[in-house]
């Protein structure tokens, strides 16, 4: 019997094997929701979720806000721009003003790692982590790990290599968690100075060149790479980026097999991916999209069901 | 000045490494001085009587490395909390660093520290005298001046010294006065935006890494500019297994380094952070197993020469936040010395008397500073401890403003029964 | 085990009723045409297929066949403890204009039928829609009612009665228990 996921979804790391199956079993049957005239159940009528954005972001928002909608919550949507010099209100402040609020989830994206715990352990809402800091991205490994399931049919032995920055990146990590506890051989590949110095403990192989990488790869998790990092003197020129390891049309037909492709978004093209790739026939990139909404409809369903109280209440119902 | 009256301290077990003694007896105090020690004194008439049986006696300890936010920051403590909390935890006396603000970095502000520390009447409170001014690494501030007005030592610490140069000319000038330049080594490019140790928890956090590398490389710096200049450099809370194996090359070659290392590094990992537990966040980081290991071998064999706290108290609103924004430290003054006695003392890493010394003689010694001994006719600077009494920390009971320890809740041994300063009762537990 | 089971239907007499309940459908649909069977998961599902299996057989008409998992409009899911799985909804063809028959196993507070509907209704609007049930145990807390009822069913207070199919459970069978364990 799979333990119920609990009052929060604040990565994959601390799940287990079981949890993570059962959060794509039920997302697989919610995508049907998507293709309906009437794009809507009932299920969370009534519900109130705050999508708490203190980063930027389209794509996650307004699939989280899809999924929320067509689960008949009630959303409301904060954007909070803050910079080092305008704090603002601290999160401390703002998980009091949501409590006293009486919000039902919070999906919370901030820029530290471990915000989405802070918040956490001060409210009793549920809280969905949509992406704290470099620490984990849960519902985009989710997503990504549906993709690749429907593709393959289990991830069992399947070899998946995530390509990029994975030192700043939270769905590496989230990605990264979720394959190992699913059975996936996991590989990296990038510069070695996007990689974290300690990347061999996480269990993965690590590819330097992204040759290697194809040749090896049932799929690849293809990173975006951010202009900053070369700001930052990470790399050198996005355009070497491009030349070393971008993942191009050339490259993949020298592939010994058909290498799947995923991609987070929002795309670089012509940086990390070429778009003949991203848009080529083995791309999944639509599909992760379509997933995306599904995956987190799931995960809203869950833990929706998930208070103390819930817990103690008699099972099954009557007919 | 009315006389205070004579102190006899009855049955304790008297450890005093600089005099060599380790033995039960007795030791009177007169005039502010250490009259007689060791055998059995008679009480004389109207002196104060304190039972020590089953506690230790020793030279009161000497924090050569603390923060009372004063000036500037009295909201998280004054040098008057910040007096009393150190006379609770054993201390006859702090060194008091000066990243105030305004930074103490002129004779004046020396003066204001020192005039706070006497008014305070609990542990002596040395100041530091910053090297720079402002701390801004730019240009020297004035030793001589700070020196006269009663600064021990100078340093930037907060933050390193940056330019070689500028250390090189601080460890020059400062052999005039014969102070010692304390560093605080970190390569400002390797460590800057770390939160914690880098490794495999810092990745998996997510959390920016400071690597071990960035304390060596200013370590070594530091310890051959002490070779060039004959200077004497003092590395402040040293954390990493490498960064005491390049001070064992230096004293090993004669070099004038001192180390100090600071109770948490040599009690707890970087495992305290998980969960993001700002209460386990502070500058240099906790570190691996293998380094908080190497740190305990340190301080049994030398290279550490001293403990000290790095006592840093903040106001619970700022470490209340998203890990990488709290700010870096931890109090230490009320638990230093059980953090000693349970990690170093009861696992037989060290006796008591190399803790007396780390903790008291040596500080006194390198500093130049009065106290760190029961010699007959010193001053007396003196505590009384029971080092097996187990209690567990409640920081709510804390003289400390700050609240901000990785130890709460956990249960230690060693408790402070007495300090006396200047043979005056500075502080006594109640019950 | 259970306590005092009793067996309503055997496989053999459960294919009767099932038989007998496909002639009805047809009978109350007056013939095939437009008539779609859906199937509440999850033995509802089952028990459709074997009408439809039956109806191909006396009336050589392949009824289209759908399955609705209800899980997300049920009333309960604020008191019912872990969430419960959710299963595949298939309603491949439109549903304007048709007769929908729902099939399902057992009929008791008929908060699944009302839920069944609420969900329909989100899909299209059928000309008609039917109930088949195979077993009716009354305890009715909403008006709802069969019109196609294999088998009426009292149940003492307490007992429950399960339905068992070959496809998930290895066996044919319809059995009552009484008081508390069910098997």
């Amino acid at each position: 019997m799979t333990a119920p996921l609990g009052k929060d979804l604040l990565g994959l790391e601390h799940l287990t094997a079981g949890q993570i199956t059962m959060i794509l079993d039920t997302a697989e049957p919610l995508r049907e929701i998507s293709e309906r005239t009437i794009k809507k159940v009932p299920t969370l009528r009534g519900a109130t979720v705050v999508n708490l954005f203190y980063e930027a972001s389209t794509r996650t928002r307004t699939s989280f806000e899809f999924a929320e909608k067509r689960m008949s919550a009630d959303t409301v949507n904060i954007a909070i721009a803050s910079s080092s010099v305008s704090k603002g209100e601290t999160l401390v402040d703002t998980a009091k003003n949501l409590e006293a609020m009486r919000i039902d989830m919070v999906v919370i994206r901030h820029q530290s790692s471990g915000a989405a715990q802070f918040l956490a352990e001060r409210i009793e809402s549920n809280v969905i982590n949509a992406g704290d800091g470099t620490h984990e991205h849960p519902t985009q490994g989710l997503l990504d790990l549906l993709t690749l399931r429907q593709r393959f049919g289990t991830l069992q032995g399947k070899r998946v290599c995530i390509c990029g920055d994975v030192l700043h990146s939270r769905v590496a990590r989230s990605n990264i968690w979720g394959l190992t506890k699913l059975g996936a051989e996991v590989a990296v590949c990038g510069p070695r100075s996007l990689l974290p110095t300690a990347i061999e403990e996480f269990g993965v192989t690590v590819f330097d060149r992204i040759e290697q990488a194809i040749e090896w790869a049932d799929a690849l998790n293809v990173l975006r790479l951010q202009l900053e990092r070369m700001q930052a003197g990470y790399i050198p020129s996005l355009r070497e980026y491009n030349r070393v390891f971008g993942v191009t049309r050339e490259r993949l037909d020298r592939a010994p097999r058909d290498v799947l492709i995923l991609h987070p978004g929002p795309m670089n093209r012509g940086v990390e991916i070429d778009s003949d790739v991203a848009d080529g026939p083995h791309s999944v990139i639509l599909d992760q999209v379509t997933n995306g909404v599904a995956v987190r409809m799931a995960v809203l369903y869950l833990l929706a069901g998930n208070t103390p109280a819930l817990a103690e209440a008699a099972k099954g119902g009557d007919r | 000045m009315a006389s205070h009256p004579d102190i006899l301290l009855k049955g304790g077990r008297l450890v005093d490494p600089s005099s060599n003694l380790d033995t039960a007896g007795d030791l009177l105090v007169r005039d502010g001085k250490i009259e007689s020690v060791g055998g059995s004194i008679a009480a004389p008439d109207g002196a104060t009587v304190i039972e020590c049986a089953g506690q230790v006696v020793a030279p009161g300890f000497i924090d050569v490395h603390c923060h009372l936010r004063e000036p500037g920051r009295e909201d998280v403590e004054t040098i008057l909390t910040g007096a009393r909390a150190a006379a609770a935890g054993g201390f006859s006396a702090v060194c008091a660093m000066p990243n105030t603000d305004p930074v103490t970095d002129n004779q004046a502000a020396v003066g204001f520290v020192l005039k706070q520390g006497r008014a305070a009447n609990a542990a002596r409170v040395y100041p530091y005298g910053a090297i720079t001014i402002g701390q801004r690494g730019e240009r020297l501030a004035e030793f001589g001046e700070m020196i006269g007005a009663g600064a021990v030592a100078v340093s930037d610490d907060g933050k390193p010294v940056v330019s070689a140069q500028m250390m090189r000319t601080a460890l020059e000038y400062a052999r005039t006065f014969g102070i010692p330049v304390a560093d605080h080594c970190e390569d400002p490019t390797l460590a800057a935006g770390g939160a914690m140790n880098e490794g495999f928890l810092s990745a998996r956090l997510g959390l920016k890494g400071i690597p071990a590398e960035a304390e060596e490389i200013m370590a070594i710096r530091d310890i051959l500019l002490a070779r060039l200049t004959g200077g004497h450099v003092h590395l402040c809370h040293m954390s990493t297994k490498g960064s005491l194996e390049l001070i064992r090359w230096g004293k090993e070659r004669g070099i004038r380094v001192t180390a100090e290392a600071c109770p948490h590094h040599l009690s707890l990992t970087e495992d305290e952070v998980e969960g993001y537990n700002t209460h386990a966040k502070m500058n240099p980081p906790l570190r691996s197993l293998a380094d908080v290991e190497a740190v305990q071998q340190a301080v049994k064999d030398g290279t550490i020469d001293v403990i000290a706290t790095d006592h840093a108290p903040h106001h619970n609103d700022e470490k209340e936040r998203e890990f990488s924004d709290a700010p870096n430290g931890i109090v230490g003054l009320e638990t230093a010395l059980a953090v000693n006695i349970t990690w170093l003392v009861r696992s037989q890493i060290i006796t008591l008397g190399t803790l007396v010394d780390r903790m008291s003689c040596a500080p006194a010694r390198i500093f130049g500073l009065a106290g760190g001994t029961l010699r007959r006719g010193a001053v007396a600077d003196i505590t009384v401890f029971d080092p097996d009494k187990a209690w567990t920390v409640d920081a709510a009971r804390f003289l400390t403003k700050g609240r901000n320890s990785p130890y709460v809740g956990k249960t230690l041994h060693g408790l402070v029964g007495c300090t006396l300063v200047d043979g005056r009762i500075v502080f006594q537990r109640k019950g | 085990m259970s306590n005092a089971s009793t067996i309503v239907l055997n496989a053999r007499a459960l294919e009767r009723t099932v038989a007998r309940m496909a002639d009805e459908i047809v009978e109350r649909a007056d013939g095939t045409d437009g008539l779609v069977l859906v199937g509440i998961q999850r033995r509802g599902v089952q028990l459709a297929d074997r009408i439809a299996a039956m109806i191909l057989a006396h009336e050589h008409v392949a009824v289209p066949r759908g399955a609705l998992d209800i899980t997300l409009y049920r009333d309960d899911l604020q008191t019912v403890g872990p969430r419960p799985i959710v299963g595949k909804t298939e309603l491949p063809w439109e549903l304007d204009g048709k007769i929908v028959c729902i099939v399902d196993d057992v009929l008791y507070t008929g908060r699944t039928i009302r839920a069944a509907l609420d969900e329909l209704a989100d899909f299209g609007r059928p000309a008609r829609i039917m109930l088949a049930v195979l077993i009716d145990r009354g305890g009715r807390e909403l008006p709802i009612h069969a019109d196609v009822t294999g088998r009426l069913v009292e149940v003492p207070k307490g007992g429950r009665v399960d339905v068992c199919v070959t496809e998930l459970d290895g066996t044919d069978e319809v059995t009552m228990v009484l008081s508390g364990e069910h098997a």
